[in-house]
């Protein structure tokens, strides 16, 4: 309740100021969201500057990706939420679409296909991020809760064509957020919970098919490397041994901004990306990553306070399934980069340098925040 | 049973939502408290360990490339090797301006120009404490120059490295093929790890097809860097206490090949230059014994690093010296067919060994004036099966296609390998075509061209229309004419050799069905009237047989060129060469036991006979041991 009385606070009253106060309400934003995001964002280019030794050319084009982001956060905020809806199928079939689009004519980009030229080069996989879990609301909203098996089975079909589609290309990392996106839709719609701990039972031989069958020999590698790092020490073992150093070696309060050896020696690979964590954790110490995973938890618990406060279930489901799925991203790239799973190749959420999921991100929060300003416009 | 229950209760449903939000929080903060636990564990537990062994990360790996597997013939012969020389090695993070470095390398003429943007792309994607090779072999005047300069190029020095060479290159390039410098899309199929210290890969060959033999397994050794990253001597303490890791590389697998390098140096030198193709098989095992294309290229200049200029000359070279056209090259058969199909003929019934049919040099189907011409204008006269073969009578098989049919025809000569790949143990080879009604019909998109015409079946008895096969297929049909209906994959590896142990593993054999031909008086009178066309009274090859000191079979081919390129410029000469006749001849020796078939192509050769059979003669008397000449 606490942040509600802020906005109202921001909102309704301070008289003098009518016509700003009314512009800023008209904008369909969430100040307390708007206000956490930024934070994480700017603690972002605070750590990315050292990530990318000062290279200013680098970091101010991941500045003009975060206004882009943003932008994309404002411009996804003024559709109202029926809209959506609406539109919901349509997005998921051309996602659909464009996702076979990459199969039959995609660039190969580093040895994946993801990329499709449509005068500007872009992953229809990111499309895919939000239309999935909307696509799965869309389904459930209008029928009886909990879901039947029957519904389960069906929305599991939406969840797993475009997941397939995307792990062919190879990306398994997307292909895995994605499919989250949908399953969390899926509780959150209250699938019961003896049926998900048979799932999870049942995902165990699953899990032995797709390690005989359908993963290729650099991710088998990634696991086994996460369970014996040394046993790879030129690869893939490489980096979380030199990963592993540089968070134990930053302690508590870190060698100091743009002071970490193992950063600026170049002894830790991908450190703008994948493993900027490890970056902020060496240079800032558990202060300092502790401090913006509390900002992760207050953008997390603010989204879910939205999706509860959601008027009826199709928002409920969307704004849940996104607040939950920012915090499987937040916490497969932490595990990943301290070494506790294998190594995927997702970004750290707003902080990774890299534009395309940056904005999905925003405009997957600009959602949340139409969905909540919208609420409050409704006549009663 | 929820459809018996479809009014929506908001309430519970918002309860429900709750519960799992709560649920998922709950389980969000546990996962969470893993990831805070454990950074508790490495950042303030273990935290002098990490912040020790980050104050000494001084040790870094390096990447130890391993020795390539060296290739023999069948001699054991080498015919790729590894040799010293100096390379020019550029290591990103040590180099300040990256452009202006290279810019005045290329100023030195150190580097091509055009060789800029591929060394900017390797230098900015690898790991940046990863050398980069700039130039392979420098000259000793370049090192000298070099040398010299170092002072003004920080981060670029001089390392020995084995390069590969090929002491037979020109005879051999296009079945060996040859290694070049490692590109990034090289790197995309490749194995990052295995390759962290390698340079060059196969490119083509047996280079190519056998990359995960001849490469091996990468080593590595951990250096002492200072704090820029520049590799200093290591303290002595560190190596005698063994901190100082080091783990040996695992050489490349040599391969020994089934060619023999005098016959590629026979085939080279007889083709003279030509445009052309040789190959050699051993019919009782398919064992590969000469693979040349000629004109050839020197692979000792890839595995070197060409320039862009000189790789654009070997591209677009009007002669293709590129192209393999052993395995790429499809040529109208012509009458090199002309046994296989007899066989079919007599199997099927379609003729017997005694019948005649007299040739007036024409043929024309019934109810129709368009004449099927012979080679030979005034015509053979009376002809039996074999003077047919043996002279080489085009309307003695016209007239007999027509009982045999395409469709019979295509099922014979498909059993001789024809219009599929041979599944040689080589990469790129081609499939010809072996046309049948049901090919037409998928192969045209109009119903009125997917219609077999009868007129279509007369000119394929000649191994003309539609009919093309790779030298490499015809070299492996006449194998099985050799052998009498057994067939054989065709292979180039014979054996493979732990180069640590010397162990030999030898590959065998791996034999197909055999040609449904089981009437042994059929093969005995075809190879004799084969054996006719080179050592007969009237066999269009007699020339080429005579003197010779053992048995051979033989058939001449001639296949028509009908267009030339649009884009090529009219040079009456030229243009006129290029309109010839391509020269075919194919030949087994000796009769009694086959030991080896051959296939000769001459691009434009006008007359297999005169031109491609005494190249088949040669090879054969150099494998036979009775050659005049010394090599």
């Amino acid at each position: 309740m606490r942040f509600s009385d802020t906005t109202r606070l921001l909102t309704s009253k301070v008289e003098p100021l009518g016509d700003m106060t009314r512009l800023l309400r008209r904008a369909h934003l969430d100040y307390p969201l708007l206000g956490g995001l930024l934070l994480i964002c700017g603690f972002g280019l605070f750590v990315l500057y050292s990530a990318v030794s000062e290279n200013m050319d680098l970091w101010l084009q991941q500045c003009v990706r975060l206004a882009a982001a943003i932008a994309a956060l404002f411009i996804a905020a003024q559709f109202p939420p029926d809209v959506m809806r609406r539109w919901t199928p349509w997005a998921y079939l051309l996602g659909l679409a464009l996702l076979g689009l990459v199969l039959l004519l995609g660039d190969v980009g580093q040895g994946a296909q993801r990329w499709l030229d449509l005068g500007i080069r872009f992953q229809p996989s990111e499309i895919m991020k939000l239309a999935v879990p909307m696509m799965a609301a869309w389904y459930l909203h209008d029928r009886p809760f909990p879901p039947g098996l029957g519904h389960i089975l069906f929305v599991a079909v939406i969840i797993l064509v475009p997941t397939a589609l995307i792990a062919v290309q190879p990306d398994l990392g997307t292909a895995l957020l994605i499919a989250a996106a949908g399953i969390l839709v899926i509780i959150l719609a209250g699938m019961s919970i003896r049926l998900i701990l048979l799932l999870f039972l049942m995902s165990i031989p699953g899990a032995l098919v797709m390690w005989n069958f359908v993963m290729q020999d650099y991710q088998k590698q990634r696991v086994l490397t996460l369970l014996d790092p040394d046993s790879d020490p030129l690869g893939a073992g490489y980096n979380i041994i030199q990963s592993k150093i540089a968070i134990g070696s930053g302690g508590l309060f870190g060698k100091g901004w743009t002071n970490g050896s193992q950063a600026q020696l170049e002894f830790l690979p991908e450190r703008d990306t994948d493993f900027i964590f490890a970056v902020m954790a060496e240079e800032l110490g558990l202060l300092g990553v502790l401090s913006l995973l509390g900002l992760y938890i207050f953008v997390v618990g603010r989204g879910l306070f939205i999706a509860i406060q959601a008027r009826d279930s199709y928002t409920r489901l969307v704004a849940g399934s996104i607040s939950l799925t920012f915090f499987v991203y937040v916490f497969v790239n932490t595990a990943m980069v301290t070494g506790l799973v294998p190594v995927v190749g997702i970004p750290l959420p707003l902080v990774s340098f890299g534009g395309t999921s940056m904005v999905t991100l925003m405009a997957g929060f600009g959602i949340l925040m139409s969905i909540h300003t919208h609420r409050k416009l409704l006549p009663h | 049973m929820d459809l018996l229950s479809p009014i929506k209760d908001h309430h519970s449903e918002k309860r429900l939502f709750i519960s799992r939000v709560i649920l998922s929080v709950v389980v969000g903060m546990v996962l969470l408290g893993t990831v805070v636990a454990r950074l508790v564990q490495l950042q303030v537990v273990e935290h002098e360990v990490f912040a020790e062994k980050s104050a000494g990360n001084r040790v870094r790996i390096e990447a130890l490339a391993p020795n390539r597997g060296l290739i023999f013939d069948r001699r054991g012969r080498v015919l790729a090797q590894n040799l010293p020389a100096y390379q020019l090695e550029l290591i990103p993070e040590q180099v300040p301006d990256l452009t202006d470095t290279l810019r005045r390398l290329a100023g030195l003429g150190l580097i091509d120009k055009e060789d800029i943007p591929r060394i900017t792309d390797l230098s900015n994607e690898g790991l940046r404490f990863k050398p980069v090779t700039l130039r392979f072999n420098l000259s000793e005047d370049e090192i000298a120059n070099f040398a010299i300069q170092r002072p003004r190029f920080p981060g670029v020095d001089l390392q020995p490295r084995l390069v590969r060479h090929y002491p037979n290159g020109l005879d051999v390039a296009h079945v060996i093929g040859y290694v070049g410098a490692l590109s990034s899309s090289d790197m995309e199929r490749l194995d990052r790890t295995e390759y962290a210290g390698t340079s060059h890969t196969g490119k083509t060959g047996v280079e190519y097809q056998n990359e995960s033999l001849l490469h091996g397994g990468a080593g590595y050794q951990q250096v002492v860097t200072n704090a820029r990253g520049r590799q200093v001597p290591a303290d002595p303490s560190d190596l005698a206490q063994s901190t100082l890791q080091r783990v040996a590389p695992r050489p490349g697998t040599n391969l020994h090949l089934s060619l023999d390098l005098d016959l590629q140096i026979v085939a080279t030198q007889s083709l003279a230059g030509r445009r052309g193709s040789v190959v050699a098989i051993d019919p009782n095992n398919g064992e590969v014994l000469a693979l040349v294309s000629t004109p050839s290229f020197d692979p000792n200049v890839f595995a070197l690093g060409m320039t862009r200029s000189d790789f654009n000359e070997l591209q677009y070279n009007l002669d293709r010296p590129l192209f393999n056209r052993a395995v790429r090259g499809t040529y109208p058969p012509g009458s090199t067919i002309k046994p296989m199909l007899s066989l079919a003929a007599l199997e099927v019934g379609a003729t017997n060994l005694t019948r005649k049919t007299y040739c007036p040099g024409y043929y024309s189907l019934p109810g129709s004036t368009h004449r099927y011409r012979d080679w030979k204008p005034q015509g053979h006269g009376e002809m039996d099966l074999h003077d047919a073969i043996e002279q080489s009578c085009d309307v003695y098989f016209y007239e007999i296609s027509r009982q045999i049919g395409i469709d019979r025809m295509h099922f014979y000569l498909d059993q001789f390998g024809l219009g599929q790949l041979t599944g040689i143990d080589m990469v790129g080879e081609k499939a010809g075509l072996l046309p049948s009604r049901a090919w037409k019909r998928g192969a045209f998109r109009e119903p009125a061209d997917q219609t077999w015409f009868p007129g279509e079946t007369v000119i394929a008895s000649i191994g003309q229309g539609y009919m093309t096969a790779t030298p490499l297929q015809l070299a492996n049909a006449t194998a099985t004419l050799a052998a009498r209906g057994a067939r054989f994959v065709p292979r180039l590896v014979a054996a493979t050799e732990d180069p640590i142990s010397g162990e030999r593993t030898i590959r065998s054999p791996r034999r197909l069905s055999d040609v449904q031909i089981d009437n042994e008086f059929y093969w005995d009178s075809i190879i004799a009237a084969m054996n006719g066309v080179m050592q007969g009274e009237a066999g269009t090859a007699r020339a080429v047989g005579r003197g010779a000191p053992y048995s051979m079979a033989g058939k001449s081919g001639t296949a028509q060129v009908f267009t030339v390129a649009q884009d090529e410029t009219y040079d009456e000469e030229e243009v006129e060469e290029r309109l010839r006749d391509h020269a075919l001849f194919i030949a087994f020796a000796p009769l009694e036991e086959p030991q080896i078939a051959v296939a000769v192509v001459v691009e434009n050769g006008s007359s297999g006979s005169r031109v491609a059979a005494p190249i088949a003669r040669a090879v054969m008397d150099r494998y036979l041991g009775h050659a005049t000449d010394a090599l």
